[in-house]
């Protein structure tokens, strides 16, 4: 029972998001959490000012559904699942990062530079979140789809354009750790 | 209300799964970036080794869903530019904040009051995409 408390290893984990992916498939829907972001936009009436979100959100409520329960999942996890937050990065990943001014690396599950509360404050963290946020919706919706619709669902579909789109997330995601993280921290 | 209680227990073993396989962990998206470790790699691969095989068995059986529906899994939409545009933005978002929109919503859960700053930007970049959409090469 203990190894549930630890964190779970890729071995178990990749198979159980597998096990997601083909739940929904057999509920009749699709694994894709990113056309959740869309839903929510028209139901705050985005419909109003493009047409492209005048669309019956109704239809689409099955896939908040799951999105909530991803948050309760989180929750549990994180008050009942876990004895401490540590992630063990590599070696080499910690020191990078101690370089870079990030150092709960290798003592935390999020940085604390970017997401304590006393980050919140400032106006610097606040604006990586805000921009890293951005480009995630727009990039997730321009792409029509994310790391579960493209990564996996696509993927495992072998669909061409889910490749195409995940080589564009490891180009985006390379570009913005390798060039751009020296010039931002 | 039977299917609702599915779609939210799949949720939460989602959630739980996110969290505790440490996907939802900005250092393990840097760390992947950085290609020193393999834990993302395998996550991903190995989902994706079953995924294959599995969604190729669905297609080539008659299966049908719990409800006893046919099985369709639709093809994406071919197209190059907005994968490919669309991906590297994404890319970039997803290094720089660490979380993709799944894991958004399972730290959200999980306590972290900033990722909400994370999840306003990316509702106004979705809907930035829906007002920008017929401007963007497709």
């Amino acid at each position: 029972m203990e190894i549930i408390f630890e964190p779970w290893p890729w071995y178990v984990s990749g198979p159980m998001i597998a096990l997601v992916m083909f739940l929904l498939i057999f509920m009749g829907k699709k694994f894709g959490m990113s056309s959740n972001l869309e839903t929510m936009c028209s139901m705050c009436g985005a419909g109003k000012s493009t047409s492209y979100f005048n669309v019956d959100w109704k239809g689409s409520r099955w896939n908040l559904t799951v999105m909530l329960g991803a948050a309760i999942g989180g929750f549990i996890a994180a008050h009942f699942l876990s004895i401490n937050e540590e992630v063990e990065i590599a070696a080499n990943t910690i020191e990078n990062l101690q370089e870079l001014g990030f150092h709960s690396a290798g003592n935390a599950y999020l940085p604390e530079r970017l997401y304590s509360l006393e980050a919140l404050t400032q106006p610097g963290p606040l604006l990586i979140l805000l921009i890293g946020g951005l480009l995630i919706g727009f990039g997730a919706r321009y792409a029509a789809g994310c790391t579960s619709g493209h990564a996996i669902s696509g993927l495992s579909n072998l669909q061409l354009p889910s490749l195409i789109a995940v080589i564009g997330f490891f180009i985006g995601g390379l570009v913005m750790i390798h060039l751009l993280f020296p010039l931002i921290f | 209300m039977k299917r609702t209680a599915g779609y939210l227990l799949i949720g939460i073993f989602f959630g739980v799964v996110m969290y505790k396989s440490e996907a939802a962990s900005w250092f393990r998206i840097y760390e992947m970036f950085h290609f020193d470790a393999f834990h993302m790699y395998g996550i991903i691969g190995s989902a994706l080794f079953l995924g294959v095989i599995g969604v190729q068995l669905i297609k080539r059986s008659n299966a049908r869903s719990f409800f006893g529906e046919p099985i369709k899994i639709a093809p994406k939409e071919r197209g190059f530019k907005n994968y490919f545009f669309g991906g590297i933005i994404f890319g970039l978002g997803w290094a720089l904040a660490g979380a993709c929109p799944g894991p958004i919503y399972t730290l959200i859960g999980a306590g972290y009051v900033s990722i909400l700053v994370v999840l306003i930007g990316a509702l106004g970049g979705a809907f930035l995409y829906g007002l920008l959409r017929k401007y963007l090469p497709h």
